[in-house]
């Protein structure tokens, strides 16, 4: 991999640092009057999620990470890994540990489209779409002529997640729910 | 070609201000008497400073194929023209700097720089507050700072007695990097950009002083007033944590200059720099006789984001370097 100077430093450009690959979030060039340059950086470790702040003097570089976003449907799981197939017409699927899939675990569904990033060509964590239609399994009967006031209740949707629904919600209902904050947003 | 980006960074509107700034500059120094100058953006010499890197090119002129070097501030010239007899003299001069790009820093900006012979370096503080208060009337007072009483109340350090290991232990501590080996200017410049800068000027103008005299550049030296430790006659304003001056007590030795710009270079080479060719008419007007005086440089662009309380220098500038 290609390596970048501080001057190639932009947000979504890929880099390993501490042996890990990350993603620089944010970077920032500061200069006191006259004296040694430095840069600010934001950047997401792609391992962990943790997001860490550095600096760097103006002019060092930073090995490019071989990280590639790609698109890919959930399959099934057998009881070990998750499999995920890319879209692009390949057909080639991928295995996933649940350490990489991490908090997706409870959003998926088979044939949503997740993307799936890999590094050195190992998944290292999957992301779902920002909305998902998912089944409520279980939660309390519905309250009729609840529609209009507040109060909310717990539902357990088909992939596991638990979020807060409106007490009108019956179970079999299909909801639509926001996976970055894990609310509920509509009926779908 | 439809998504080329060839929109202006900075709205028409804020180009209006921005005119409206420039015009009170100027009207500001023409009732002091101080007269506007235009000098080239080329010369024969570079900054030979070890922290701002010159951009050149090769220009044909009567003299041949001759290398010539981007300004980063007017300075050489309009010292020559102090030297030639002009008397208080200012400029908005457009100043080149490589590499430097961001939200507080543009490839290419306005520097406002102006000189009074006379004047004591408290003179040009006193007039420097009074033309950022022109732009900013509501700004809060004006605190000098001493650099030194800085780093003892933000970082628990003095600055010029610390040893440098110990410095460069906290240097890599407060700045999440490997500073060992670095020199100690270096240590100071991140300790300063990154604890002390962000509060400087959150409640008025701070004007810090007495700089390192490994921080000189261009100015003289003297002892400091606590134990005789040798600090530059130098004061940098900041408001709102923007650095927006940079002031001198103007060094008119030709000989000191001479040695400066030649340890200039040596650093420089120690550091991987590339040499910069040194303005040799600047040193043979030094050498003529420039009166003693006091000379500051400002940041027209950082003083117009505070003025119209925008995030970034692009957001003044017509067209600012694109960031990507």
């Amino acid at each position: 991999m290609a390596n970048y100077s501080t001057n190639e430093f932009k947000a979504g450009l890929k880099v390993m640092l501490d042996g890990d690959p990350c993603n620089i979030v944010e970077n920032e060039f500061v200069k006191p009057g006259k004296g040694q340059a430095f840069n600010r950086v934001k950047l997401r470790n792609l391992n962990t999620g943790r997001v860490w702040e550095r600096t760097f003097k103006s002019g060092e570089s930073l090995e490019g990470a071989d990280v590639l976003d790609l698109e890919m449907e959930y399959l099934y799981n057998d009881g070990d890994m998750w499999y995920f197939m890319r879209t692009d017409g390949s057909f080639e699927q991928y295995p996933v540990a649940k350490k990489a899939l991490g908090d997706t675990e409870k959003w998926l569904k088979e044939q949503v489209a997740y993307t799936v990033t890999l590094w050195n060509d190992n998944v290292i964590s999957v992301t779902p779409p920002n909305f998902i239609e998912l089944e409520v399994t279980e939660t309390d009967p519905g309250l009729k002529g609840d529609t209009a006031q507040g109060g909310s209740k717990p539902a357990t949707l088909s992939s596991g997640a638990v979020v807060k629904v409106p007490l009108f919600i019956n179970q079999g209902e299909v909801l639509k729910v926001d996976t970055r904050s894990g609310e509920y947003v509509s009926r779908a | 070609m439809s998504n080329i980006n060839w929109q202006p960074t900075a709205a028409i509107e804020t180009l209006r201000e921005r005119a409206r700034c420039l015009a009170e500059i100027r009207h500001f120094f023409a009732e002091r008497g101080v007269l506007e100058v235009e000098t080239p953006v080329l010369g024969h010499g570079g900054s030979t400073d070890l922290h701002l890197d010159s951009l050149s090119l090769t220009a044909t002129t009567p003299a041949g194929r001759e290398r010539l070097w981007l300004q980063t501030s007017p300075e050489f010239h309009m010292k020559r023209l102090l030297a030639a007899g002009s008397g208080p003299i200012f400029q908005l001069a457009r100043s080149f700097r490589d590499g430097e790009v961001g939200r507080r820093h543009n490839l290419e900006f306005t520097m406002l720089e102006w000189y009074r012979p006379g004047f004591s370096l408290n003179d040009l503080i006193d007039e420097t507050e009074a033309l950022i208060r022109l732009l900013l009337p509501e700004v809060g007072p004006r605190r000098l700072r001493r650099y030194r009483e800085l780093f003892r109340d933000y970082l628990g350090i003095d600055p010029f007695t610390i040893s440098l290991i110990e410095l460069r232990r906290l240097a890599s501590e407060r700045g999440n990097l490997n500073m060992a080996g670095s020199p100690r200017d270096d240590c100071l410049d991140l300790l300063m950009s990154l604890v002390i800068e962000p509060i400087m000027g959150q409640e008025g103008i701070d004007v810090v002083i007495d700089y390192p005299a490994s921080q000189a550049a261009l100015a003289r030296k003297h002892g400091d007033a606590e134990d005789g430790v040798e600090v530059a006659a130098r004061f940098e304003v900041y408001v709102q944590g923007l650095e927006l001056a940079n002031g001198y007590d103007e060094l008119t030795d030709a000989d000191e200059q001479a040695l400066r710009f030649v340890a200039d270079n040596a650093a420089r080479e120690r550091a991987g720099k590339p040499f910069v060719d040194v303005d040799t008419r600047l040193l043979a007007a030094l050498n003529a006789g420039m009166p003693e005086g006091s000379g500051v440089a400002l940041g027209v662009d950082r003083l117009i984001q505070l003025v119209l309380g925008k995030q970034s220098v692009a957001e003044v500038m017509a067209f600012a370097t694109p960031l990507s």
